[in-house]
């Protein structure tokens, strides 16, 4: 895959600084910024960028707004048709998306439309704007959402501005899903967060968070609570491991577990917050994903003095956006491609003390397209760790799936949906990670939105009076 | 929404009960589940047994143990004040059903997580024998509450301050000489556990144990709370808590529960009670 390079670079706090705080890293255009990248915009008529986009805002009509400096004009016409510009500006990858079907990109030159939605999105709340909801007339209609991350927000949204009277149950203790406990406070600041979450509970979205589905109450109960449909949009929370000798040492952490420490706990301002994180001095993370960057630029916040990527395949290879892997380099985080670990061993205490890793080199394409890599044998060496951090995927959680049982899993055990988004069981609709493997926030966004369509159509075709 | 202290009563030097206003986890707790509490905003998540329930209250019970910064903040906590978060019931219920004959084994604060299984164990018409432990007998919890639902108790103090002196071992080695069980289940402290499972692995008595993990998130995210089990890594929050004796890497879980000891102290040392010499208590 291609990396489109940003058309523009955005001004970030200096590396050397910034891996001494948790604020925000990348810090916004000015007024004129945004006004003269708007301005390069050419207006298709046949608008490319919009087909890249999961959530089909309209960008051309966005961006003129912004060449004209309509700033409210601009968000709004975003509003249309995402729930959430602040949080997507900031997290979408937009060089994968619509910058990459920018017409200017051909020139390495795309309009940069994931910073300016991200401008517009700042710029209400710089000015105090307070958001503007119309609510539209009750359809007297009950749908439950389960989960309150990206797919389970903008499903809930979209239905509850046709109308329906939504509630969406989320375990944790606060909203946003991986929004809130796994992207960090620097790339995405939780205030941000929950703005975008105001402006989603003012269609009359209602978010009960401490609530388990399926342990909490189950569907059918809520069947009898008179909820007429459901949306399952549960994510990926299950992390996977590498199965390898030595994982559950102490000190080699999920990465799930390192940024919900991190993240949702703020275990980096312990002991104030009560919740403890160990980082040692060297830390590994595995993986090279998004996650694997958050993880390791956390881990340098956190104190630890060398961090290591350890991916098994190059940097081409590497899932993670350019844009964080570039802020991870300046910030000083190492890369040890082409290896991968076999063990790890600890003390007599427990802890993780070092890894044993071999080289690869890149063998034929697999089933992702990407070269897969083949061990060198003899290649085996060593390296001092005192914490490790293992990302290399999450899968699907099995909680809610379990109490379901005409629920019709994959052999990954994700939820198998029709073209509706419907699952096996009727009125049930599923879509995001849950469905597809760990992905986006803006795939699971597009997921959730299509789900709300069809919950739409399915509750339309139902006679009234059928339960 | 925040969850009432409904009730809150000391029960020795150590120990507290809380009643809980939490309808929804009272309407689906069984035995052997528990909970998520967090206090406040900068509280830590901490997993809690549920103890006992009120359906009609819509309240549940928890006892804890005062031993770091979070449970002794938990301990100044006053009947009428709030906890931010409770949720619930997690982990999955007791199910062994009617076996026959079981060893109930319980240790310190163990004995008010063995209070919901005993009570289970005896409703399904099985003969129930349990043996609680304490290190003495001022912190000796539910006795009565446990005589009530079991065919016969044996107690045992270290110090020998009431009951049998010493462990739970020594009436747990003589009666399993003595007489066939077909099941123990067992929780208290991890080391007596441990002990615990290789008495019966020897007599040849299946054991379920009751597994207190560290947890963040208990729903199966974070896998903090990861053990061995027969070679397999399972999660307590979501696998768990029961798990069979016999097959829990003991030496492995142990070493885990130990990783935030440290923090845990400098937790505990900057630990200053909200009132003078908690008035409260």
């Amino acid at each position: 895959m291609v990396k489109v390079g940003l058309g523009f670079e955005m001004k970030t706090q200096d590396p050397e600084d910034r891996i001494n705080n948790f604020n925000e890293v990348a810090l916004g255009l000015t007024e004129k910024e945004a006004v003269d990248e708007a301005r390069k915009c050419l207006n298709c008529k046949k608008a490319a960028c919009v087909d890249g986009c999961p959530v089909e805002i309209d960008i051309p009509a966005f961006v003129q707004y912004v060449a004209n400096g309509e700033f409210e004009k601009a968000l709004y016409k975003i509003r249309e048709k995402n729930f959430l510009p602040a949080i997507c500006g900031r997290v979408c990858p937009q060089e994968d998306q619509c910058e990459k079907m920018c017409i200017l990109a051909k020139k390495g030159k795309a309009v940069s439309i994931g910073n300016l939605e991200r401008f517009v999105a700042d710029w209400e709340i710089a000015n105090n704007r307070k958001p503007r909801v119309e609510r539209p007339a009750s359809r007297g209609m009950k749908v439950a959402v389960a989960g309150s991350g990206p797919a389970g927000l903008t499903c809930a949204g979209e239905l509850a501005k046709m109308g329906y009277d939504v509630t969406i149950f989320e375990s944790l203790h606060k909203a946003g899903g991986v929004l809130t406990y796994g992207i960090p406070e620097f790339r995405l600041p939780k205030k941000i967060v929950g703005l975008d979450l105001e402006y989603l509970k003012g269609f009359g979205v209602k978010i009960e968070g401490n609530f388990l589905t399926g342990k909490t109450k189950t569907l059918d109960e809520l069947k009898t609570e008179g909820f007429k449909a459901f949306f399952l949009g549960i994510g990926a929370g299950l992390p996977y491991f590498l199965g390898v000798e030595g994982e559950n040492l102490n000190g080699i952490y999920s990465a799930n577990e390192f940024l919900t420490r991190t993240n949702l706990m703020k275990s980096y301002l312990f002991p104030e917050y009560d919740t403890p994180i160990k980082v040692g001095n060297t830390v590994g993370v595995i993986g090279a994903g998004n996650v694997a960057m958050d993880s390791a630029r956390c881990a340098l916040r956190l104190g630890a003095k060398e961090v290591y990527i350890i991916y098994r395949r190059t940097e081409r290879e590497m899932p993670a956006r350019i844009d964080e892997i570039n802020r991870a380099k300046e910030e000083g985080v190492r890369f040890e491609l082409l290896t991968h670990p076999t063990k790890f061993s600890g003390d007599e205490n427990g802890w993780v003390k070092e890894a044993n890793l071999l080289r690869n080199k890149l063998g034929e394409p697999d089933s992702s397209s990407r070269r897969r890599p083949v061990p060198i044998p003899g290649s085996e060496f060593r390296m001092k760790l005192d914490t490790v951090v293992c990302a290399i995927g999450q899968g699907p959680n099995p909680l809610l799936p379990r109490t379901l049982p005409g629920l019709k899993l994959n052999d990954d055990g994700n939820i198998i949906v029709g073209k509706d988004h419907m699952t096996s069981i009727e009125g049930v609709f599923a879509g995001g990670d849950i469905v597809t493997g760990a992905a986006t926030v803006i795939s699971a966004m597009g997921a959730g939105k299509k789900a709300a369509r069809a919950i739409d159509n399915y509750l339309k075709a139902k006679p009234a009076s059928a339960s | 929404m925040p969850y009432k202290i409904l009730n809150k009563i000391k029960l020795n030097s150590l120990m507290w009960k809380l009643g809980l206003e939490a309808p929804l986890v009272a309407r689906a707790a069984k035995p052997g589940q528990f909970i998520i509490l967090r206090i406040d905003e900068k509280g830590e998540r901490i997993p809690l047994t549920i103890n006992d329930l009120d359906l009609k209250k819509g309240v549940i019970t928890v006892i804890f143990q005062e031993a770091g910064a979070t449970t002794k903040r938990l301990g100044c906590l006053k009947e009428g004040d709030f906890v931010e978060d409770v949720l619930g019931p997690l982990g999955r219920p007791t199910s062994f059903g009617k076996v026959g004959r079981v060893i109930l084994v319980a240790g310190g604060v163990g004995i008010a997580e063995i209070l919901p299984i005993a009570r289970y164990t005896k409703s399904l018409g099985n003969f129930v024998l349990t043996i609680i432990g304490s290190r003495t007998k001022e912190i000796l919890i539910l006795e009565e509450e446990l005589k009530r639902c079991s065919d016969r108790l044996v107690v045992t103090t270290d110090d020998g301050s009431y009951g049998i002196k010493g462990l739970v071992l020594d009436p747990l080695r003589d009666v399993l000489a003595k007489e066939k069980f077909d099941l123990c289940y067992c929780v208290g402290p991890d080391i007596m556990m441990k002990a615990v499972s290789q008495v019966t692995q020897t007599c040849g008595v299946k054991t379920l144990v009751s597994l207190d993990a560290n947890m963040v998130d208990a729903t199966g995210m974070c896998a903090t709370c990861r053990v061995t089990v027969g070679g397999k890594t399972q999660f307590v929050c979501v696998d768990g808590p029961e798990f069979d004796g016999h097959l829990v890497d003991w030496d492995g879980f142990m070493k885990r529960q130990k990783r935030f000891v440290e923090e845990e102290k400098r937790a505990l040392g900057s630990f200053q009670s909200p009132h003078k010499n908690c008035m409260y208590r």
